[in-house]
């Protein structure tokens, strides 16, 4: 997909993941909008797999630890084929499978998530199974930065760099705010670069918004041969929406109609400049 | 009673069974993988890792990544057994265990080494005492403590094949073989020793303390007493317990577990919903800062021995 197929793309799905949002009445809507071009990328350019190659054994995984941002994923997983983007209307309504975090029940899901500090080592169990089995498959996980504050993540993260895992990658949704506010401010998990590098993997800076830059790093890994890959995404919490951008009272905050209709007309524009170009 | 002699067939440690009968499965299945957290010794699993180098993975002193890890192997295809001492994996990686495993129903055997008080003087930071209360309450997972060695080979060969997420407890005391029937099947007791006018119902390592009891009061009371092995926690067999409610005026329940939400708050539940009228009594580890001792000890000190059981079976009928 050429990028201005895919940036057309990251409009539509931030146009869907509000739409049923307010649907839904729930959601993390700043963390979905701040992940969504990453999720565009892997399963637009980067990932082999889809509805018809789920079950094969040797399909790429997504793995997304950051459960929270469920709408993201369930509007591109619709977008991918693997259920009729209606159903989303059902999210988070009685007996739904689309709950507010991953579940297996929902088609192309790979494990259920959203309790934080889980996927990194799912991941790379995932990651040591391919490589017992001498398969090609690489494993992909995105972590939240408030996330990595859980210490499961350093465990795994040892463990990884301890089997050389340069099948797994581990993208860090780094939007710098959490729940209660900056994480500088929440407790500072600063530097994370160098933690990681500590921690043997290769890292690399790149902008979560830049899909030409996303897709260029994504398609290149590893990184290294024999290190597990860190991609830092900087990110802005609520990327699209300029009300919601960097204001931590979005974190999972519906918005009203009038914020509705705002937020639709701003993607609406940017879809227009864009199209224009 | 030490008068009362048993001829039971000697037997190992439990977890010296799960040794022997992992390696045989991993003998001929390349998908046979031992997780461990630094745990291989204590687990019996160095033959093991000699053996099939390629068929264990190490993760270190980690056990919330042990479950992690174990569960994106089995959700890869890979038969997977998480080892690890009981008390570090099912309190520690309890979250883990809900949702790695049990939730997102990744097929992982988890073993618990050294369960219950098999630490003994080590103390509570390494006992388990809430492993089955915590377990039950999560669904989707089997919960099981063999009390021999018959019991863990098919135990453990069950957990290799079965498509549910399975924990099975063990002690590291040698064991005798309890019965010569070859009868296990998961989610149904066994009956170990047939009898009439009461029945001991215990899991893992209480069945022989158990046994020992019901011969002391066949001997000494002439009582016939009937001893279940029942080492399926979870599911519990329902129907053996209808069975044992029909036929017996009093039912014991005896296992290394706190008194609280285990296997005899199970049966009790059963009991009373549906109609039980007989008597009734709870043998386990109160709920107490625990006694310092060996396993034995422990045992000793709460009752969980032929003689502590068979006098709380005489009060309980008296």
């Amino acid at each position: 997909m050429n990028i201005e197929e895919l940036e057309k793309k990251s409009i539509e799905y931030r146009q869907k993941l509000l739409r049923y949002i307010k649907n839904a009445g729930a959601g993390h809507t700043g963390g979905s909008l701040s992940c969504i071009d990453i999720l565009n990328v892997l399963y637009n350019d980067v990932l082999n797999v889809g509805p018809d190659n789920f079950e094969d054994k040797n399909r790429d995984r997504y793995i997304q630890s950051k459960g929270h941002s469920v709408e993201a994923l369930y509007v591109v997983l619709a977008d991918a084929g693997f259920y009729p983007e209606k159903e989303l209307e059902t999210l988070c309504r009685y007996q739904s499978h689309f709950i507010g975090h991953p579940t297996r029940k929902v088609p192309g899901v790979e494990q259920n998530t959203g309790a934080l500090g889980h996927g990194l080592a799912i991941s790379v169990g995932s990651a040591i199974a391919a490589k017992k089995d001498n398969l090609d498959y690489k494993v992909f996980t995105l972590l939240g930065d408030g996330e990595l504050l859980e210490g499961s993540n350093w465990e795994a993260a040892m463990i990884a760099s301890h089997y050389k895992l340069d099948n797994l990658v581990a993208i860090l949704d780094y939007n710098k705010q959490q729940i209660t506010g900056d994480n500088e401010a929440v407790l500072n998990s600063a530097p994370v670069a160098k933690k990681m590098e500590a921690f043997g993997w290769a890292v690399k800076n790149v902008d979560g918004h830049n899909l030409e830059e996303l897709v260029e790093t994504l398609k290149r890994t590893p990184l290294d041969k024999d290190k597990p890959t860190f991609i830092i995404a900087n990110t802005i919490k609520g990327k699209g929406i300029s009300f919601m951008e960097k204001n931590i009272k979005w974190h999972h905050r519906v918005p009203n109609d009038e914020q509705y209709l705002q937020a639709q007309e701003e993607l609406e524009t940017s879809m227009e400049n864009l199209l224009k170009v | 009673m030490s008068q009362v002699k048993t001829t039971l067939k000697e037997g190992i440690p439990n977890l010296e069974a799960f040794s022997k009968s992992v390696q045989e499965l991993a003998e001929n299945d390349k998908d046979i993988i031992a997780v461990t957290s630094d745990s291989r010794g204590s687990g019996k699993l160095m033959p093991f890792a000699e053996k099939f180098p390629k068929q264990i993975v190490e993760v270190g002193i980690a056990e919330q990544s042990l479950v992690g890890v174990a569960a994106g192997l089995a959700s890869s295809g890979k038969k997977v057994f998480a080892v690890s001492p009981a008390c570090f994996l099912t309190a520690r990686s309890l979250e883990q265990i809900k949702n790695d495993i049990a939730y997102s129903n990744n097929p992982v055997n988890l073993i618990g080494i050294s369960a219950g008080v098999s630490y003994g003087a080590l103390g509570s930071t390494h006992h388990s005492l809430h492993d089955y209360a915590a377990l039950r309450a999560i669904n989707n997972i089997i919960v099981v403590a063999p009390a021999d060695n018959y019991e863990t080979d098919k135990a453990v060969k069950f957990a290799a094949e079965s498509p549910f997420p399975v924990y099975i407890r063990m002690g590291k005391k040698p064991m005798p073989y309890l019965s010569e029937k070859d009868d296990f099947e998961f989610g149904k007791g066994r009956v170990i020793k047939d009898g009439k006018d009461a029945v001991i119902v215990g899991t893992g390592e209480t069945v022989w303390p158990a046994l020992k009891a019901a011969q002391y009061l066949q001997k000494r009371a002439g009582l016939e007493v009937g001893v279940v092995s029942m080492h399926t926690v979870k599911p519990l067999d329902t129907n053996l317990l209808t069975e044992l409610a029909e036929k017996y005026p009093a039912i014991l329940t005896v296992e290394e577990h706190s008194v609280y939400g285990g296997l005899g708050e199970a049966c009790a539940a059963f009991f009373l919903e549906n109609g039980y009228n007989g008597r009734f009594k709870i043998i386990g580890i109160p709920d107490e800062y625990t006694v310092t001792g060996s396993q034995l000890e422990i045992f000793e000190h709460y009752g969980i021995s032929g003689s502590g059981i068979a006098s709380a079976l005489l009060k309980l009928i008296k």
